[in-house]
């Protein structure tokens, strides 16, 4: 199949950025969308232009690394996978795709497709842990934690922090990613004696880092690579409120 | 049960393992390490390269401790790293499942599972660790799958006739990691560890013949920049990228192992490489990486052909008595759940005997409908629901209908650097952890023993081991402008400008191509003397047409992702040849190295204890000087070296 790309080129974060247009020829259905990229790439090399710069590592959809804005979805058209996992037989010979970087003031451009997202990195230092040192753990079977706990847990923790759901989001908030870290760890009981420090303090880093406010729209959660799901929004408001009445109680 | 294999002078290496008892080696060794005063461990600052399973835990345990931890990385967050990809789980010798595990159990699956050629001291604490990194994941709310009842579950892995790994879906890496990358977090917002994302790690620095730093290339600003630490520990992983297709993520490469061993450090077993069994296909050229389906699904899929070379009908077309199940009919009693390298070579015998499956004739079923029959949709969509939504997306194809397609892939290295019963190397200061060492899954690992291996290093045996070095160290001060800094500084900027300036006619991908064929073709599943030394010479011109003709472009002070590329890809063009020679000088064949001149009746690997009981590594003699070989032998006190047999 033949494509006409239209990428967003920019040489650094200081420069202006503009769509530069491309043809992608001969590409194989069960090509993978960084595949594609990988092949023209290969063209612009050999013709002594500067190849798109993009993130990605392990193609697998689980580092977090890939992350464009695809026809203006996150990830592209595809429903809960990240964009190393799309193939092109997703889209038709002689589409226009248009590819561009995560826009969000709190995600700032490095070079084209590559953003700088080591805001989640300080909001997760904040206080996305247990502090628990190594060595002293009780024997792992010493509490048990029902199939349900762990489920709801495990549906949360799997957040792989690629930034999709700032990017979808019309006011750029992070709110489904430090939601999800705040659930996973809440709802366990392990996670519990620190649950308001945690929420205060991860909320107060995402506040900091310049991210938009939630309106409960909901297209983080549509456009999540992992499909986490909404209600770990309602978890945190409530594991907020919840810190929130506790400190009034305390003054 | 003292094995005949007996010990011989081993010249440079001293493995440093305990005397004593198996059971008691550890226990003796942490009580004689010296420790360091907790007042006087902030004097101290500790290096770490690279934040997966090892790193991460490194890093977080010591600055719990109290030193000063410098930790880098060149993806754009610690959590990116490749640990987060491995599915299917991590083993501990916990006998939850009262079927009859123990640490000598685990210890002793590990040894045979390696085809006897790993340190049975390292294995034994492997196996006793394996308890307490469980014990540290849950409470750091790790989510690993659980029963009704509220305790943990398990499942099996190849190898082993017990149920002793754990798991948190197929995503038991991406959860283990991020236990240990928010333990790391906590220390980095409590200021212990200074982190660096996107900085890749170029040189070792030694200064008086320790250890005493590093040379760093910010990926963003292209500043080359030294750093000085007490001590550096190297968790970077493996290098099957060698081969340019493998299961590892884009950016896994050996170039700071390879920067240390060309400053000493000794390079072990380069040649034990595991080919998994089951990955997805190559379906064109344009193919980037191979991926891999867990190998848990080997629990409840069964792996056939047609007894018919080049049949053309579609499976559920093919009846019951015309399906050769081969792995249930060679190995009746561990049928589907032999160890990865013996699943391999047989695939590759289907294969290679016409009887691969698909429109490329380059693979073998994984077939569910049995298990499906059996356990019905629900449970296999729970246990494997996103492995087959994964194997979908890729193929097209929809295994809860029709069979999986699989195909063995390059997916670890168990070679690495040497390093002694303390994790160090041969250069004092310089450690090793996870697979970048070489240390504890001799010439095959089992599945789910990575991770295992990873957090043991980095949770519970480094901030032991380092006290010891730490506590003796006479402190000299070292700062950037000392001589063997600025040395590596400007050979670093030099090899830098070099590769930018050739601006020759093939991309970093191509000549990466070119060498993963020869490597696949000559170095792969099946290796002889002619393939060996054809890859030997090949691979010396393909670095020689690299060095020449490679296209760079670009400068230094920019992003630049084909100047990181073509860095790796030099140092694994280098690599290449020595895992050539390794694979030549190893007149046996050994899990998964196997040699075609050395097989059994039954064509499975025939080992050669009398000479080749012994760890090879390589010492750096110069750029155009042969390696030294430095054998440590290893002496077998509690195990029996027997022929692996797992019919």
């Amino acid at each position: 199949m033949n494509l006409h790309l239209k990428v967003w080129r920019q040489k650094n974060k200081n420069s202006q950025g503009r769509f530069v247009n491309y043809e992608a020829k001969d590409i194989s259905t069960d090509t993978s969308f960084l595949e594609m990229l990988d092949v023209v790439n290969e063209d612009l090399i050999k013709k002594d232009e500067d190849p798109i710069a993009f993130d990605h590592d392990c193609r697998e959809g689980i580092c977090g690394s890939c992350g464009m804005y695809i026809n203006g979805r996150a990830h592209g058209p595809q429903k809960g996978g990240a964009t190393c996992q799309l193939h092109m037989r997703s889209f038709k010979d002689g589409d226009t795709i248009v590819i561009e970087p995560w826009r969000a003031k709190a995600f700032p451009v490095i070079k084209d497709l590559v953003v700088d997202r080591s805001a989640f990195d300080r909001i997760m230092a904040a206080g996305g842990f247990i502090s628990v040192n190594t060595g002293g753990a009780p024997d792992a079977n010493a509490l048990p934690i029902s199939k349900e706990e762990q489920e709801s847990a495990m549906d949360a923790a799997a957040c792989i922090g690629c930034g999709a759901c700032v990017a979808a989001c019309k006011n750029a908030s992070a709110m489904l990613f430090v939601s999800a870290k705040v659930a996973h760890l809440a709802r366990l009981p392990q996670g519990k004696p620190e649950r308001e420090k945690r929420v205060m303090a991860m909320v107060a880093q995402m506040e900091e880092e310049g991210f938009g406010a939630c309106t409960n729209t909901e297209a983080c959660s549509a456009e999540c690579p992992k499909e986490i799901p909404m209600d770990v929004i309602a978890q945190l408001r409530r594991e907020y409120f919840r810190a929130f009445v506790k400190s009034e109680e305390k003054v | 049960m003292v094995n005949e294999v007996k010990s011989r002078p081993t010249g440079k290496l001293d493995s440093k393992v305990p005397a004593g008892k198996l059971e008691e080696k550890w226990t003796n060794h942490k009580f004689k390490l010296k420790l360091v005063n907790p007042a006087n461990k902030r004097k101290y600052s500790i290096i770490v390269i690279g934040t997966g399973l090892a790193g991460a835990s490194a890093a977080a345990s010591l600055a719990e401790l109290g030193y000063q931890v410098k930790a880098f990385c060149f993806q754009d967050s610690a959590r990116r790293a490749h640990s987060i990809a491995a599915q299917g789980g991590i083993n501990a010798a916990k006998n939850y499942q009262n079927d009859g595990d123990s640490v000598y159990r685990l210890f002793y699956d590990t040894i045979k599972g390696g085809d006897y050629r790993a340190r049975e001291a390292n294995v034994y604490r492997l196996a006793e660790l394996s308890m307490n990194i469980i014990d540290q994941c849950v409470a750091q709310g790790v989510p690993f799958a659980r029963e009704y009842g509220g305790l943990l579950d398990n499942r099996s892995f190849g190898g082993a006739q017990v149920s002793r790994t754990f798991y948190a879906r197929g995503q038991t890496g991406q959860q283990l990691l991020l236990g240990a990358y928010s333990a790391l977090m906590r220390q980095v917002g409590l200021k212990t560890v200074e982190m660096f994302p996107r900085h890749e790690m170029l040189d070792v620095v030694i200064v008086e013949g320790r250890a005493r730093g590093i040379i760093t290339r910010n990926m963003i600003t292209g500043e080359i920049e030294p750093h000085i630490g007490d001590a550096l520990l190297l968790c970077t992983g493996g290098y099957s990228n060698a081969y340019f297709l493998s299961t590892n993520a884009k950016g896994s490469n050996v170039t700071a192992i390879w920067r240390a061993y060309k400053k000493g450090a000794f390079f072990a077993n380069p040649c034990f490489t595991q080919i998994h069994p089951t990955c997805i296909p190559v379906t064109g050229h344009y193919q980037s990486k191979l991926t891999l389906m867990s190998e848990s699904l080997r629990n409840d899929g069964r792996v056939w052909v047609s007894k018919i070379p080049a049949d053309k009908r579609k499976p559920d077309q093919i009846p019951e008595e015309e399906r050769d199940y081969f792995l249930e009919r060679k190995y009746p009693s561990f049928g589907n759940l032999v160890p990865r390298d013996v699943a391999s070579r047989n695939a590759k015998e289907q294969v290679d005997t016409g009887k691969g499956v698909g429109e490329r004739m380059n693979a073998v079923y994984l077939d569910f409908a049995d298990a499906i029959k059996r356990l019905g949709i629900q449970d296999i969509k729970e246990k494997y629901g996103n492995l087959f939504d994964m194997y979908k997306r890729i193929t097209d194809e929809d295994p809860y209908k029709v069979p999986m397609r699989i195909y063995p892939a390059v997916h670890y290295t168990m070679g690495g650097l040497w390093v002694d019963y303390n994790l160090m190397t041969t250069i004092p200061g310089l450690y090793a952890l996870g697979e970048c060492n070489f240390s504890d899954h001799g010439a095959n690992r089992l599945g789910a023993s990575a991770l295992m291996q990873g957090l043991a290093d980095g949770y519970f045996v480094i901030p032991y081991t380092i006290g010891g070095y730490l506590a003796d160290l006479k402190r000299d001060k070292v700062d950037e402008n000392h001589p063997a800094f600025k040395e590596a500084a400007g050979n670093v900027k030099e090899s830098v400008k070099k590769l930018l300036s050739i601006k020759g006619k093939k991309t970093v991908d191509e000549l990466h191509r070119e060498l993963g064929q020869v490597m696949w073709d000559n170095v792969g599943m099946g290796r002889n003397e002619k393939d060996l030394k054809e890859a030997i010479s090949r691979i010396k011109e393909i670095r020689e047409d690299f060095w020449k003709n490679v296209k760079v472009l670009g400068e230094n002070e920019e992003l630049n992702q084909s100047l990181e590329k073509a860095g790796r890809v030099a140092d694994f063009l280098e690599l290449g040849e020595l895992i050539a020679k390794d694979a030549l000088h190893r007149k046996e064949s050994c899990g998964g190295h196997f040699r075609e001149e050395y097989q059994t009746e039954e064509n499975e690997a025939k080992r050669d204890d009398e000479n080749f009981a012994y760890v090879a590594a390589w010492e750096f003699k110069g750029d155009n000087a042969e390696p030294e070989l430095h054998k440590e032998e290893l002496v077998f006190e509690n195990v029996q070296l027997t022929q692996r047999s797992y019919k």
